[in-house]
């Protein structure tokens, strides 16, 4: 089963239509059972990360998600969905978050407009099947105002340049998570959904669990 | 480096794009599934619907539309019109908008900017501006019209546009009235002005009529992003091949 979770996210329907015009039956959900037992787990998200935490602890799918990502099992966070893995967000006074990255998610500079709204380059740092058949350099659609800073560089896998430069994508074994929003960036965005689910399916779950 | 976006806007009336002139004089343009569909595919970076009609059953048809169009469109859907509540905009965006445009509702109840950004995030919240040029006034002035054009509301543009970015705006729809439908050339600067004063992106609406106008507003009037109508729905200018035009000219482009 394809999880995507239900936290009262408002784009939800863009990505559960991006993920069905790929010809795959997610589930929409908001249980802990099904996100523990799910093949695949994806986070949609816009709005704020404190918020997003504050409605993930009221469903009670904090630990569930943790616990999800730290066995190593494919996981896609889009847009807060990646700020909320994070120690701390500045947004709105700092908050905490998942601390499943060690980093921090700040304010972007005000050298330009705020927030960082449109399409812009992502510039592949690493070869990863989640940019198979995507050129380097392919636009996404951005809309943030915070972007995240991991400790550890070499999981930022796709820059952006926005005044300064943006992890907009980062990856850690089967973790995958963008600033940017795939279900709104055209084929390029189906593209890496399909090539993300691909890697999912392909997981061996068994193995997950090998040492 | 971020690019500049162009946006084809969709007027739906009883189910059906329309374009008028200055607001008036409708004229029927296509089916709006079929045409955000076509948009997608041609290129273009971003898609506007208002909903021109607005009565509680035709604001039905809007959120049904939506849906659809969601379904086999993936790029950014901004849906205004009619927009009166929080409940209101909460529709549109669980349809499958992205971002939600307030016009009148939003100079009648400035809350509602600020409730809308509390709840749905700063991103989701459109500030459309309708604002017409005070005749005479030296250095130029613009008044901020309600109603789909129809009332003056004695606010100067320049102000609201402060204001609603205050109030929590993510992005401003700015239209000149005294330019729109007449494919005359945008009103550089209004776009400027506006856009030198507020940190949000500002699209440009209104007047579009030949490839230079869009590269005009882009570079003098600093616009973030253009809007256009007649030009596309008529099949005077493709998009793509106004994006080939605007790359030659050096501006920074999606292909």
């Amino acid at each position: 089963m394809i999880a995507i979770v239900d936290y009262g996210a408002g784009n939800l329907r863009s990505v559960v239509n991006a993920v069905h015009t790929l010809g795959y039956r997610p589930k929409v959900t908001s249980s802990p059972e099904d996100v523990l037992n799910a093949r695949a787990v994806i986070l949609p998200g816009v709005g704020a990360a404190a918020d997003t935490m504050a409605n993930l602890k009221a469903l009670d799918l904090v630990n569930p998600i943790r616990r999800f990502i730290s066995d190593g099992r494919p996981y896609l966070g889009i847009c807060i969905g990646l700020q909320i893995l994070f120690t701390s967000t500045e947004e709105g006074g700092w908050h905490e978050c998942l601390d499943l990255i060690p980093g921090l998610v700040r304010k972007l500079p005000p050298k330009l407009k705020i927030p960082h709204m449109g399409w812009n380059q992502v510039k592949q740092r690493i070869s990863h099947p989640i940019f198979n058949g995507i050129p380097d350099d392919s636009n996404f659609y951005f809309v943030h105002s915070y972007y995240a800073e991991p400790d550890d560089i070499s999981l930022v896998s796709g820059e952006t340049e926005y005044s300064i430069p943006i992890c907009s994508i980062l990856t850690r074994g089967n973790l995958v998570a963008t600033q940017f929003h795939p279900e709104k960036s055209g084929e390029v965005g189906l593209r890496l959904y399909d090539n993300f689910i691909k890697m999912a399916l392909a997981t061996k779950i068994s193995s997950l669990h090998a040492d | 480096m971020l690019t500049k976006r162009i946006i084809p806007c969709l007027d739906v009336k009883d189910g059906r794009v329309v374009k008028g002139k200055s607001f008036v004089e409708l004229r029927d343009a296509g089916d709006p599934v079929e045409l955000a569909s076509f948009y997608y595919k041609e290129g273009a970076d971003e898609l506007v619907f208002l909903d021109i009609t607005a009565t509680p059953e035709e604001r039905n048809t809007m959120v049904d539309i939506v849906e659809r169009i969601s379904e086999e469109v993936f790029m950014p859907l901004t849906v205004g019109g009619g927009l009166r509540s929080i409940d209101d905009m909460r529709r549109m965006l669980l349809a499958g908008a992205d971002k939600v445009s307030i016009n009148t509702a939003a100079v009648l109840d400035q809350c509602l900017i600020r409730e809308g950004a509390n709840k749905f995030g700063s991103q989701c919240i459109v500030v459309a501006i309708d604002a017409k040029r005070v005749a005479e006034s030296r250095p130029p002035k613009w008044e901020v019209y309600t109603h789909s054009g129809q009332e003056p509301t004695g606010i100067d543009a320049l102000e609201w546009a402060k204001k609603v970015v205050e109030l929590g705006a993510g992005e401003l729809l700015l239209t000149s009235m005294d330019a729109d439908g007449h494919q005359v050339g945008y009103d550089i600067e209004l776009i400027r002005a506006v856009s030198e004063a507020v940190s949000v992106p500002v699209i440009a609406s209104g007047g579009a009529g030949i490839p230079e106008d869009l590269y005009q507003v882009l570079v003098l009037g600093k616009a973030d992003a253009v809007l256009a109508a007649s030009i596309f729905h008529y099949g005077t200018y493709t998009i793509s091949g106004i994006k080939k035009y605007l790359i030659e000219q050096g501006i920074p482009i999606r292909v």
